[in-house]
């Protein structure tokens, strides 16, 4: 149950959608993209999310496209995690977005939702910081960009603006790779640590969420775990030296905790490539 | 045996499984309002000022109350406003209460209800209570009215404190050869049944207050109603349909005041308030806390000769149910042992955390977390085997309790043949600890259980049974169906009593205390028995109706007549009767005369002998038997990074009698899975200044699929003389060992002691450091 | 573009094979108009947090958390709630396996059940297990669950050999 009332607008065309939020802010108002809606909803009641006009961006062709083409894989961002996980382009990503919340709540949850929320996790976030990948970005006009250089702790999305498409390169989708994550107890609840990694021309890639208030990848952790020439257990040691701050201190864990399960993960990660393709 | 120890389908099976089934907020009708809380967002701190001029200005607010001085309410100590004034003492505490036409218009004023605090120091804990400088949450208790046999202690935090001082305890140490103690502690937590709590209050104009609640304590609403706002008890009506899951939580009366003081303020309207899941964790009463310390001596071989015992329940912000608690927990402050000297004193201690209320078990998983902890480290200190040393110290026949109740073997199970059973079931000849080829640690952790219900001394239970003109019977029974199907196991003791199908006893699952006779409370695992003994008698009373009708049409004497089978007959002569469908409205002879009328049988069941306990010595009968049992649990644990898995758990409870096999298997391993999710994952998580971080499902989490182990449920069946068939309660026991066995087979497992709860890795990989903080 | 000054929308909704119209804020969610607009209870609001599943319907097939889903999305979606089921396996499975309690779960509980025996035939355990890791129950150890589940499934492959 809301507090708020809001206007409702489902668009049919990524034109109409960025009119419609320009016409709708002139007019004073606070519109909101979304997808999925369980994030208006579950912070919308607590207050900590407000909108009066929400734009659902649901019914609109290119936000649901789940295609490969000759180079890449195209998915929209109104796809929901139900959708990619059963298809399964994107064996990671199948992997990271059924760690998020639970199955029934995933056939709501959209891709475009999990990367855009406010929520630290975000675990659909790591594939693309790993691999090949660009966002599509609508607003004034349609941008195509770098993710890695887009998602800096969050999406970086100007006023008006809304994902609609991650494109991946094909041949990043089937390279080695490793999920785990990692929880206070038992299967069920948010990350302690989530670890995605893949190895691409001999080289481990790391990205990290529920570690910090927001998913990443950091090149210096990378090149500090793929130093050959020391022993796994220094180069992890050195690794976590480049951890960003702040490291997440709350119900789910101690902040001391968190970096003793990092270390375990990151160890598993790299025995795990050791240990041949996987 | 008829129909007694059948799986017998629930009756009101095809109403859950179609969505059929109305629990209170399924029930609405036009004009109803709806109220909504503002809650503290402090655990304590002064309020200073509270301005309602914006949210009066929502369109559809009716009554906005906040700030007024309305009765004290309480069970025991009458210390909590149902709507704070002056001072806030939890977080969540209810501040204001808002009601309007609509739940969105509610929420929306509540929202805009501005409150000025003043922080205060806050009492964290049940151990910072007891410190000297300790702020104290209550100022003045010695002014609250109160029962007698409760003592609050001025200028402390000491709600009350129960003693138990049994033999010489000098005496039985210096016959201990060893000693040792164990010192334990957990936050509250809660009870989390998947139904929030909802009441909906109306005050008619001819004066009568019809409430209608979720509720395990109808008949308690109608006396605290009348008690706190001088209510005629007969004008106070409360329904409660079938209720989505208790455990103690229900048993708590609060929404109700405050539907009532709603309801009250807006000329008697319909209104309803349901608590949000956030609301029913932290502004309901939870689960109780404790702090705990058990120095425990025994001779050589292992026989216990001294316990002494110090239990602080962390009461929370007002005692209510809280002082039960501690007291049931002096009860039964010992494992199920024969233990001839105990000192123990047991504190319901106030602090500045969410109040609690009776939990599944009232105080025994907690206190038996404590004691078979200490037991374990006992056995180890020993180095004897644990399960020897409880077997050796079992209570038994003829054995005293710490309250000094004589044992027999009706009012007390076989805890040896449990004990047994226990260890045939687990393989415990396999040994305790192993290494798997995989390196992961296999451990298998026990204790025992024991639990008696420390209730009123004037308990009743009252049973109605009308007959309809098929010869059918309808079941009337104040007991309210939570989820145990206790009034499915009432229909099969009056089936067997009556020998006549269940498909003829017509179960009616909503209570109204105008129309219901009362069930005392639907706690404590006391419906069959309580419950059951009043079928029984109104069985009994129907039979007498019947025969006495029948003799006349039969031309034979009342103690000639049997009934069964829908027939009453001559028992030497079975072919010559009548079917009851044509004596249960009375009996119409052709000529058009009757004889008799309705048969209407009428039973009540009030627990006998119960006395209050001596203050000093704690002496005294709280309870009518002593349920007993033996539990373990199986993990694969993970010594690198201290994760592990629960394979197993077994409970082996002596039940009297199994009357509906799998309700009483799924009894259990449901007591299980809610004990094991309390030991392993299950708590408060609280903040330097008392605030509640956890209050979602999605952080506060409860067992889901696929986290459950194997369970093992097996019953050991010596029947309890004067209960129906038997039975003895099983609503709880399945619970209680759980959080001690997981907590020992880890302890195992990890070759550390884990004496905190909740068992998470992180814990363990704390305690394996050495260092024992909390979390944050 | 036009705002309208109610926030009211009538709307028609597709439900248990009836076509119901309703009258709807764009703010409310499925699960409120199910229970207050079309008195169908069966859904219950655990959490209103998407945590629980206790309110879970079925939308165009899928199992769906009604209290996560804006009532507006729902025109042209076909929506089976508890009382659109009527006499299933599942539910008589989950009669005879006890595999409620207290009942408060149990629409929820059996609508998932209900898109995994209909959507997933041949679920193996990690299927079952992580579709069904979506509803809480705290009467049960999930034993009975399980074995209603399992029970439909089985006796569902048997009737196509």
């Amino acid at each position: 149950m809301l507090s708020f009332d809001f206007d409702y607008h489902a668009p049919s065309t990524l034109k109409e959608a960025v009119s419609i939020y320009q016409i709708l802010e002139r007019q004073g108002k606070q519109p909101l993209f979304y997808g999925g809606g369980t994030e208006v909803l579950t912070l919308g009641r607590l207050n900590l999310v407000y909108s009066d006009a929400l734009i659902d961006i649901k019914n609109i062709p290119e936000c649901r496209v789940q295609m490969l083409t000759d180079k890449h894989l195209v998915l929209g961002a109104a796809l929901t995690l139900t959708a990619l996980t059963e298809r399964n382009l994107f064996p990671l990503l199948s992997k990271t977005a059924r760690g998020v919340a639970d199955h029934t709540a995933r056939n709501k949850i959209t891709l475009g939702g999990n990367i855009c929320g406010e929520i630290f996790y975000r675990e659909a976030v790591l594939p693309f910081l790993l691999t090949d990948s660009y966002a599509v970005i609508a607003g004034n006009e349609i941008r195509t960009v770098s993710f890695d250089e887009v998602f800096n702790q969050f999406l970086q999305l100007g006023k008006g603006e809304f994902l609609v498409q991650l494109i991946t390169n094909r041949n990043d989708l089937r390279l080695p790779q490793f999920h785990i994550k990692r929880r206070k107890q038992w299967n069920i609840g948010y990350p302690l640590v989530t670890v995605a990694s893949i190895k691409k021309a001999g080289t481990v890639r790391i990205a990290i969420s529920g570690l910090c208030p927001f998913p990443f990848r950091s090149k210096k952790l990378e090149e500090a775990l793929n130093n050959n020439d020391i022993s796994i257990e220094s180069r992890i040691n050195e690794a976590i030296q480049h951890v960003p701050s702040p490291i997440l201190h709350d119900v789910e864990g101690s902040d001391e905790y968190r970096i003793f399960v990092l270390k375990n993960t990151l160890q598993d990660v790299l025995e795990s490539y050791q240990g041949g393709e996987s | 045996m008829y129909i007694i120890g059948k799986s017998v389908y629930r009756k009101e099976a095809v109403d859950k499984v179609t969505g059929e089934a109305i629990y209170t907020n399924d029930i609405q009708s036009p004009g109803m309002l709806h109220a909504r809380m503002l809650l503290s967002p402090y655990a304590h701190a002064r309020i200073i000022s509270i301005n309602t001029e914006k949210a009066w200005k929502i369109p559809g607010v009716r009554a906005i109350l906040a700030g007024e001085r309305f009765p004290l309410t309480g069970e025991e100590i009458r210390d909590r406003p149902p709507i704070a004034v002056d001072k806030v003492r939890y977080f969540g505490e209810t501040v204001a209460l808002v009601v309007a036409d609509n739940p969105v218009q509610a929420k929306r004023a509540s929202e805009l209800i501005e409150v000025v605090y003043e922080p205060l120091p806050v009492v964290n804990s049940p151990t910072e209570a007891m410190q000297a400088n300790a702020p104290l949450v209550h100022e003045n208790i010695e002014s609250y009215e109160k029962v007698e046999r409760v003592n609050p202690e001025p200028n402390t935090n000491i709600a009350n404190r129960t003693k138990i001082r049994k033999g010489n305890i000098q005496k039985g140490w210096s016959e201990s050869d060893v000693t040792v103690e164990g010192t334990v502690s957990f936050s509250p937590s809660d009870h989390a049944a998947m139904e929030t709590r909802c009441s909906i209050a109306e005050i008619r104009q001819d004066g009568y207050v019809v409430i209608t609640t979720s509720s395990q304590a109808p008949f308690m609403v109608k006396k605290l109603i009348n008690l706190y706002f001088g209510i005629d008890t007969g004008k106070v009506i409360v329904n409660t349909p079938l209720v989505g899951g208790g455990y103690g939580g229900k048993a708590a009366v609060q929404l109700e005041i405050l539907a009532f003081l709603a309801s009250r303020a807006v000329g008697g309207k319909k209104v309803k308030l349901f608590n949000t899941r956030e609301e029913d964790l932290v502004t309901s009463p939870c689960h109780i806390g404790l702090d705990a310390k058990i120095k425990l001596g025994c001779t050589r071989n292992g026989y216990l000769k001294a316990a002494e015992i110090l239990y602080l329940f962390d009461g929370g912000a007002y005692s209510d149910k809280a002082v039960d608690v501690s007291r049931a927990g002096a009860v039964d402050c010992t494992g199920p042992y024969h233990i001839e000297n105990v000192w123990c004193d047991s504190l319901c201690i106030y602090t500045n955390h969410p109040y609690a209320s009776p939990f599944r078990g009232f105080s025994h998983s907690e206190l038996l977390f404590a004691f078979e902890r200490t037991m374990d480290m006992l056995a180890q200190k020993l180095g004897l085997d644990p399960l020897e040393l409880r077997r050796k110290n079992a209570i038994l026949p003829g054995h005293t309790t710490p309250t000094q109740v004589r044992l027999n073997t009706s009012n007390l199970g076989n805890l040896p043949a449990c004990i047994d059973r226990l260890k045939e079931i687990m393989k415990w000849e396999e040994g305790q600890r192993s290494i798997q080829p995989d390196g992961l640690i296999r451990a298998k952790g026990i204790c025992c259980i024991w639990k008696t219900s420390t209730i009123d001394t004037d308990s009743s239970s009252g049973v109605i049974l009308t007959f309809n003109p098929d010869g059918s019977v309808n079941l009337i029974s104040g007991v309210v169906e939570i989820g145990t199907g206790t009034k499915t196991i009432l229909a099969q003791i009056l089936s067997e009593r009556l020998k006549m199908p269940i498909e003829l006893i017509h179960v009616r699952m909503k209570v109204n205390t105008q129309t219901t006779p009362e069930h005392w409370k639907t706690v404590a695992s006391r419906g069959t028995y309580m419950a059951g003994r009043a079928v029984l008698e109104a069985a009994e009373d129907a039979v007498e109706q019947i025969k006495k009708v029948a003799a006349c049409v039969l031309h034979g004497a009342v103690s000639d007549l049997e009934v069964a089978g829908g027939r009453v007959f001559l028992k030497d002569e079975p072919s010559t009767g009548i079917e009851l469908k044509d004596v249960v409205y009375g009996y119409t002879y052709p000529n058009g005369n009757t004889i008799g009328g309705q048969v209407i049988g009428r039973g009540t069941y009030t627990l006998r002998r119960m006395t209050y306990l001596d203050p000093q010595t704690g002496e005294g009968r709280p309870g009518p038997e002593w349920t007993v049992g033996a539990q373990g649990v199986e993990v694969e644990f993970n010594k690198r990074d201290f994760t592990y898995k629960i394979i197993r758990a077994v409970s082996v409870i002596d039940i009297g009698k199994v009357i509906n096999e799998k309700a009483a298997q799924g009894q259990v391993m449901g007591a299980m899975a809610m004990g094991l999710c309390f030991g392993g994952r299950e708590s408060f998580v609280f903040d330097e200044q008392g605030r509640v971080l956890n209050a979602q499902f999605r952080t506060y989490r409860p067992l889901r699929y696929g986290e459950n182990p194997e369970y093992v449920v097996s019953f050991v069946e010596t029947p309890q003389i004067d209960a129906p068939y038997g039975a003895r309660g099983v609503g709880e026991h399945g619970l209680i060992g759980m959080p001690a066995a997981l907590g020992n087979a880890l302890s195992i497992a990890a070759e550390v002691n884990l004496n905190q709860l909740p068992l998470i890795p992180e814990l363990i990989w704390r305690a394996k450091k050495g260092n024992q903080h909390a979390l944050i | 573009m036009k705002t309208s000054s109610s926030p009211f929308r009538e709307v028609s909704l597709h439900v248990n094979g009836e076509i119901k119209p309703v009258l709807i804020k764009p703010s409310d969610t499925l699960l409120y108009i199910l229970r207050v607009k079309l008195g169908l209870t069966g859904s219950k609001p655990g959490c209103l947090n998407g945590d629980c599943g206790a309110c879970t319907v079925n939308v165009d097939g899928m199992a769906m958390k009604s209290c996560l889903m804006f009532a507006i999305e729902a025109p042209g979606k076909r929506i089976i709630t508890i009382e659109g089921l009527k006499g299933t396996p599942i539910q008589h499975a989950f009669i005879k396996e006890f595999a409620f309690q207290c009942g408060y779960c149990t629409s929820g509980f059996i609508m998932n059940c209900y898109s995994l025996v209909e959507n997933y035939p041949d679920a193996n355990d990690e299927l079952i297990t992580e579709m069904l890791e979506s509803n809480i129950c705290r009467c049960t150890g999930y034993q009975e669950i399980e074995n209603a589940v399992k029970s439909v499934l089985s006796s569902n492959k048997n009737l196509e050999k």
